[in-house]
C-alpha cells in the first residue's frame, strides 16, 4: 500500500468519526437535555442558557412526580398489558409458526401467503370496526382489546420472524423425535422452544417496545377510563394540564418512561440481532 | 417448502419402528397442521376478514356508536368526502407533503449513516447504539421532549440558533413552520431504517469490491454500481413500509399540535380519528378509512410494479 493510499484511508477515517460525532451529539442532545431539565428546579427552567447541568440538583421532583400523578398505577396497568401480550406472542405465535414451519398439511402454503399479505394492511381499515366490536361486546375500558388480539397470533410479522427461524432448525432432531413417538405438541415444547431462544427474545422484546410504547390503542380503549390509563396516556394528560410549570415533571415522567426500554433493549441487544439475522429479513 | 416436506418424506421412509400408531400419527398431522394454525386463523377471519368487510360496510352507512342498526345510504359519504368536506382535501394535502418530505428524507439520512458506520472504524458499534437509541423513545415521551424543545420563547433549539443570530423561529407556532418541525423532529428515529441497511450492507459480498478495486474504480463508482444496485432490496422494503406509515401518521401531531396551527398539522389520521372518536361518526370515518386504504394500495402496488426495473435480488 503507498503512503498515499493509506493517507486518503486515514483523512476518510477521520471525515467519518467527524460527521459521526457531530450526528451523535445531535441524536443524544434531546435525551441529555431531557434528563437534565427532570432535574431543574422551576427557577431553573426559566434561565436563558443552555445549562446541560443544573445546579443544584433536583432530585425531589421524581418524588414530587409520584405525589402528582398516579405513576404507579400507571405502571401496573401498563405492565399488565406487557406481561398479557408478552404471553399471548409468545405462547401462541411460536405454535402457529411451528405449524407454518414444521408441519406439511394441506393448504398451508395458501394460508401462509394470507398471513403475509396482512402485514401489509395498514391499520386504519380495521380500526373503526374493532372499536365497534369491542364497545358491542362491551369490552371498551378493559384491558381485553388490546390483549386478546396478541392470543389469537394477530401479529404476522412475530409468525414470520420465528417461522424463518424454526425453519432453518436441522430437521433431523424433528425426525427422530417423530421416530421415537413424539407428537408434534410435544416436539414443539421440548424441542423447538428450548433451542430458539434467540427469535424468542426478539418478539420478547419488540412485543415489550409496542405495548410499552403504544399511544394510539389505550387513547382510543382507555382513554375514557383514568383508572386504566398506560403510562403513555398520563404522560400525555401532565403536559395537558398546568402546562408550562409542570415542564421538570414532564420530563422526569419522559426519563421514567424511556428507561426500561432502554434496559429491555440493552439486556436482548444480542438476541435482536441472532434472531433477526437467522430468519433473514430477506425472506 | 423444502425443508419440511422432505421432513414428512424422511418419517414416511424411516419406517424403523412401523406401528400403527405411528401411521394414525402422520395421517392425522393433517388436521394437527391446522390445529396449531387455527388461534391464527380465528384472529385472521375475525380481526382481517371481517374488520375488513365491516368497514366497507360501515362506509355505506351513516353509522353512528349510539345507534343500534346502521342506515343504507349508498355512496353518500364519499359523496360528501368529496364534496362538503373541507378539511378532507386539506388534511390529504398536509399527509402528501409530511410523506413525500420525511420519507425520502429519512431514507436518505438513514442509508448514509448506515454507509458511514459500516466503515470499519474503531467504536462502530458505540455509534451504532447511539444513532439506534432515539427510535426506541417512546412516542408519547419524544413529542413531550420536542415540545420542549421546540418551544418558540427559550427553546433550546432557538436558543442555540440564537448564538449564530438566527431568530427565533415559531416551529410549532405558525403554519408554514409546523409541518417541516414535525418532518425534522420523525428524522430523529431513523434507527430502525437504518439497521435494515447495516444487515444489507453486511450482505454484499467482499469479492465485489476487491474485483472494482483491481479494476481501479473509484470510491463513487463503487458507490453507485455496487452498493446501491446491492441495496436495493432494503431500499425497496423501507420505502414500502415508510408509505404505509408516514399515510397515516398520527400521534407526534395528536399529541404536539393536535392538529393546529390554523389546520397545518391536521394529518388523515387526525382528522379521520376526530370524526371517529370525537364526533362518533362510524360510518363517515369508515368512508375515509376506504379511501386512505386505495391511496395507499396504490402507491404500494404502483411501487411493487415499478420495482422489477429497479430492485436487484442478485439474480433470484
Amino acid at each position: 500500500m503507498t503512503v498515499s493510499m493509506k493517507q486518503t484511508r486515514a483523512l476518510g477515517h477521520a471525515f467519518i468519526y467527524l460527521i459521526a460525532g457531530l450526528g451523535s451529539i445531535v441524536m443524544l442532545f434531546p435525551l441529555l437535555w431531557t434528563m437534565s431539565t427532570s432535574l431543574k428546579t422551576i427557577d431553573q427552567l426559566v434561565v436563558t442558557r443552555i445549562e446541560l447541568m443544573p445546579d443544584p440538583i433536583a432530585w425531589n421532583n421524581y418524588v414530587e412526580l409520584f405525589s402528582r400523578v398516579d405513576v404507579t398505577k400507571q405502571f401496573t396497568n401498563t405492565l399488565t398489558i406487557v406481561v398479557a401480550a408478552e404471553i399471548g406472542s409468545l405462547l401462541v405465535c411460536s405454535l402457529v409458526a411451528y405449524g407454518f414451519a414444521c408441519i406439511d398439511f394441506p393448504g398451508r402454503d395458501v394460508m401462509f401467503v394470507l398471513l403475509l399479505s396482512t402485514m401489509m394492511l395498514p391499520g386504519v381499515v380495521t380500526l373503526v370496526p374493532f372499536f365497534v366490536m369491542w364497545d358491542r361486546l362491551g369490552l371498551v375500558n378493559t384491558f381485553y382489546p388490546l390483549v386478546i388480539p396478541r392470543f389469537l397470533a394477530h401479529n404476522p410479522f412475530y409468525i414470520f420472524l420465528m417461522r424463518q427461524f424454526f425453519r432453518g432448525l436441522p430437521t433431523d432432531l424433528f425426525d427422530s423425535a417423530r421416530i421415537d413417538g413424539c407428537s408434534d405438541f410435544g416436539i414443539w415444547r421440548k424441542i423447538v422452544l428450548p433451542i430458539s431462544k434467540p427469535v424468542l427474545a426478539t418478539v420478547a422484546i419488540f412485543t415489550f417496545q409496542w405495548a410499552w410504547n403504544d399511544f394510539m390503542s389505550p387513547l382510543i380503549y382507555l382513554g375514557g377510563d383514568k383508572g386504566k390509563w398506560t403510562l403513555a396516556l398520563g404522560l400525555n394528560a401532565l403536559k395537558g394540564f398546568e402546562g408550562e410549570t409542570t415542564v421538570h415533571f414532564q420530563m422526569a415522567f419522559s426519563v421514567l418512561m424511556i428507561i426500561p426500554v432502554l434496559v429491555v433493549f440493552a439486556l436482548g441487544q444480542k438476541y435482536i440481532i441472532q434472531g433477526v439475522t437467522f430468519s433473514g429479513i430477506k425472506g | 417448502m423444502g425443508a419440511s416436506s422432505s421432513a414428512s418424506a424422511g418419517t414416511v421412509e424411516s419406517r424403523v419402528v412401523t406401528t400403527r400408531l405411528s401411521r394414525w400419527r402422520f395421517r392425522n398431522r393433517r388436521w394437527v397442521g391446522w390445529l396449531f394454525i387455527l388461534p391464527w386463523v380465528i384472529g385472521f377471519l375475525i380481526f382481517d376478514v371481517l374488520a375488513l368487510v365491516l368497514n366497507f360496510y360501515f362506509s355505506m352507512t351513516n353509522f353512528t356508536v349510539g345507534a343500534r342498526v346502521p342506515d343504507w345510504v349508498g355512496f353518500a359519504n364519499f359523496q360528501q368526502a368529496f364534496t362538503k368536506d373541507k378539511l378532507l382535501g386539506l388534511s390529504f394535502t398536509n399527509t402528501v407533503y409530511y410523506a413525500g418530505l420525511s420519507i425520502p428524507l429519512g431514507m436518505l439520512v438513514a442509508f448514509v449513516l448506515a454507509l458511514l458506520l459500516n466503515a470499519d472504524i474503531r467504536g462502530r458499534g458505540i455509534f451504532r447504539t447511539v444513532y439506534y437509541l432515539p427510535s426506541l423513545v417512546p412516542a408519547a415521551a419524544s413529542a413531550i421532549i420536542w415540545l420542549f424543545i421546540l418551544r418558540t420563547r427559550n427553546g433550546v433549539l432557538n436558543q442555540f440558533l440564537g448564538l449564530f443570530g438566527i431568530n427565533a423561529i415559531p416551529w410549532l407556532g405558525r403554519p408554514e413552520w409546523a409541518k417541516p418541525a414535525l418532518i425534522l423532529m420523525s428524522l430523529w428515529s431513523f434507527g430502525q431504517q437504518m439497521v435494515i441497511y447495516l444487515a444489507g450492507l453486511q450482505g454484499i459480498p467482499t469479492e465485489l469490491y476487491e474485483a472494482a478495486e483491481i479494476d481501479g474504480a473509484s470510491w463513487l463508482q463503487r458507490l453507485l454500481r455496487i452498493t446501491i444496485p446491492m441495496m436495493t432490496p432494503m431500499l425497496f422494503f423501507n420505502l414500502v413500509m415508510g408509505i404505509i406509515g408516514s399515510f397515516q401518521v398520527f400521534t407526534a401531531a395528536f399529541l404536539m399540535t393536535q392538529g393546529g396551527p390554523l389546520n397545518a398539522t391536521l394529518f388523515y389520521m387526525l382528522h379521520l380519528y376526530n370524526n371517529a372518536f370525537r364526533y362518533f361518526r362510524m360510518g363517515y370515518s369508515s368512508a375515509l378509512a376506504v379511501l386512505l386504504f386505495l391511496v395507499i394500495l396504490t402507491l404500494t402496488l404502483f411501487v411493487n410494479k415499478t420495482s422489477g426495473r429497479w430492485v436487484y435480488y442478485g439474480g433470484a
